[in-house]
């Protein structure tokens, strides 16, 4: 049985709970953005990118045979592709149900967010937002 | 008045005592907005703790005394700019408000075929207004280009020239690329085809001194908050006889002097223009900054700041990688920068965690943006509170950015 979304969110709570500052924070963000690969490259186009973010997000999504949604995901800054890869590891296979049900609790916890619905700038909202389109879409 | 010193100046902007994410704050971003002197700060306060009433109105003494500040307001910005009559000053939202009061009300005489004459570092709120007016009268809207420096290229500007051309409008400092125009040379030119300028002073008018008579313009616009003023509150400058033969932009209170079922006559100069309650204290305050301007030593201030600015690009030059976006000759202490292929976002992420405050993106000059075939840029936009001492830590926190990036 994979973990939950609440389950790898108290995971990465507990991580991030490590750090001393925020640059202690963005470096591990980076460190996780420098890892990210695997976006397909056919999957480039402006139909997957997410609007709202200052940087480029692309984002697909997929059901798998087994019921579960697996996405994908890149960006042009690594910051962003830090926090893609945060996102992903929460999200992907996970049931659509279990995804669009999800309460972000983390962003807020860690400080990566002060509040959800008033920050454009880093896109998370429109990432966030975009990830449980697919989850409902796709449930 | 005492010669100018940096630390004295400092002492009037109280939010320059401010720390951001625990680290004392580094305001890098005066071209978006530009903080505010105590001075300025108070006379909002004193506005409303003692003064607040409509203007133009009551014979009550609050309203008097409030239209007494407000339109002495307008007296200290004519002088400030040094226009021949205060009634060519109106009282607008602020930059964007200005240059659509004159896309409407000039472009209301305009005829199909007619040209307005724009340059490719405007910007938007210097694009869009035309294109609108474009859509709605059939006018044709001309673009001088820009050169890879950063530059206009005159050249073709005087090509793009001709009778039909209206009105030039027209950027006098760069938000982006820091460029400033050779505005004077411009205004002759397209006043010889008979044109109007307008001359959009958002980003020069907290940097250089400013005269409209000297410098010819039919019109100028600025922003408040951009030059130590409030939010919400800017100007039009318009010479009287051109904004005499203009239509109003909006209808209301104020604005009128007769109003019938069948008949409505305007408002003179400046009234005709500020339909309904304008944003007095913002006007008041305005004022004060100016007034404010005026109490310093201005000329060793737009000094020192010039010196930052030329400091800055020096130290700029050191980092490897670095890539300037606008590189005229002349230029204000506005720079665009790039790293190698590190995204501005990542670096205004990280700037922001050491407490610097810089701009990035796209600056709301797309087309600017497509020319130079980049996603936007990280702009450093300095006043003349900042100091070397900042210049030199932005320096560290930038290289400290781009080491964990790289």
């Amino acid at each position: 049985m994979s973990k939950s979304i609440n389950q790898i969110q108290d995971e990465i709570i507990e991580e991030f709970a490590m750090f001393d500052d925020w640059m202690e924070k963005y470096e591990y963000i980076i460190e996780l953005g420098k890892e990210l690969e695997g976006f397909p490259e056919q999957e480039r186009k402006e139909e997957n990118i997410i609007s709202g973010c200052q940087s480029k997000v692309w984002l697909t999504a997929e059901k798998r045979e087994n019921g579960l949604i697996h996405f994908h995901a890149d960006s042009d800054a690594i910051i962003t592709k830090g926090m893609v890869s945060l996102m992903l590891r929460i999200f992907n296979d996970q049931l659509g149900s279990e995804i669009v049900a999800a309460d972000m609790n983390f962003l807020t916890t860690i400080g990566l967010l002060e509040n959800l619905s008033q920050t454009r700038s880093n896109g998370l909202a429109a990432m966030i937002k975009q990830i449980k389109t697919y989850g409902f879409l796709l449930q | 008045m005492s010669a100018f010193n940096v630390n004295e100046i400092r002492a009037d902007f109280p939010i320059l005592n401010e720390s951001v994410h625990g680290k004392p704050l580094i305001y890098f971003d005066n071209g978006a907005t530009s903080q505010k002197p105590n001075a300025v700060i108070e006379r909002i306060s004193r506005y409303y703790t003692h003064e607040n009433a409509n203007v133009h109105r009551g014979v009550h003494f609050l309203s008097d005394q409030a239209t007494n500040a407000y339109e002495q307001a307008r007296t200290k910005i004519a002088r400030y700019i040094n226009a021949e009559h205060s009634q060519e000053i109106i009282f607008t939202k602020g930059t964007t408000d200005s240059i659509n009061t004159v896309a409407f009300s000039l472009g209301e005489t305009l005829k199909p075929g007619d040209e307005i004459l724009i340059s490719g570092m405007e910007h938007h709120s210097n694009i869009v207004p035309w294109q609108m007016l474009c859509e709605r009268k059939g006018t044709v809207l001309k673009v001088i280009p820009v050169t890879p420096a950063g530059t206009l290229d005159l050249e073709a500007f005087e090509g793009l020239l001709s009778e039909r051309t209206k009105l030039l409008s027209i950027i006098h400092i760069s938000n982006t690329l820091g460029t400033i125009n050779p505005v004077e040379q411009l205004i002759q030119k397209a006043h010889t085809v008979g044109a109007k300028v307008l001359l959009d002073a958002a980003q020069s008018i907290q940097h250089l001194p400013i005269d409209v008579q000297s410098l010819g313009c039919d019109f100028l616009s600025f922003s408040g908050h951009k030059v130590f003023g409030p939010t919400g509150i800017g100007i039009l400058y318009g010479k009287k006889a051109v904004l005499d033969e203009l239509p109003p932009y909006q209808g209301g209170g104020d604005m009128i002097e007769q109003v019938s079922f069948e008949k409505t006559t305007y408002n003179g100069l400046p009234l005709k223009f500020e339909a309904g309650t304008p944003n007095i204290s913002g006007a008041i305050a305005l004022g004060a900054a100016f007034d404010y301007l005026s109490s310093i030593d201005l000329q060793g201030a737009f000094q020192h700041e010039h010196a930052l600015g030329t400091y800055l690009r020096a130290r700029m030059r050191e980092i490897p990688s670095i890539r300037f976006i606008g590189e005229a000759p002349e230029t204000c202490s506005t720079l665009s920068f790039l790293i190698g292929d590190l995204h501005p976002f990542d670096l205004g992420t990280l700037l922001d965690k050491q407490g610097i405050a810089v701009r990035t993106g796209h600056h709301c000059t797309q087309p600017l943006m497509k020319q130079f075939n980049i996603p936007g840029t990280v702009r450093a936009s300095l006043a003349f509170y900042n100091t070397t001492e900042e210049i030199d830590q932005f320096i560290v926190a930038l290289e400290r950015s781009i080491h964990l990036l790289s």
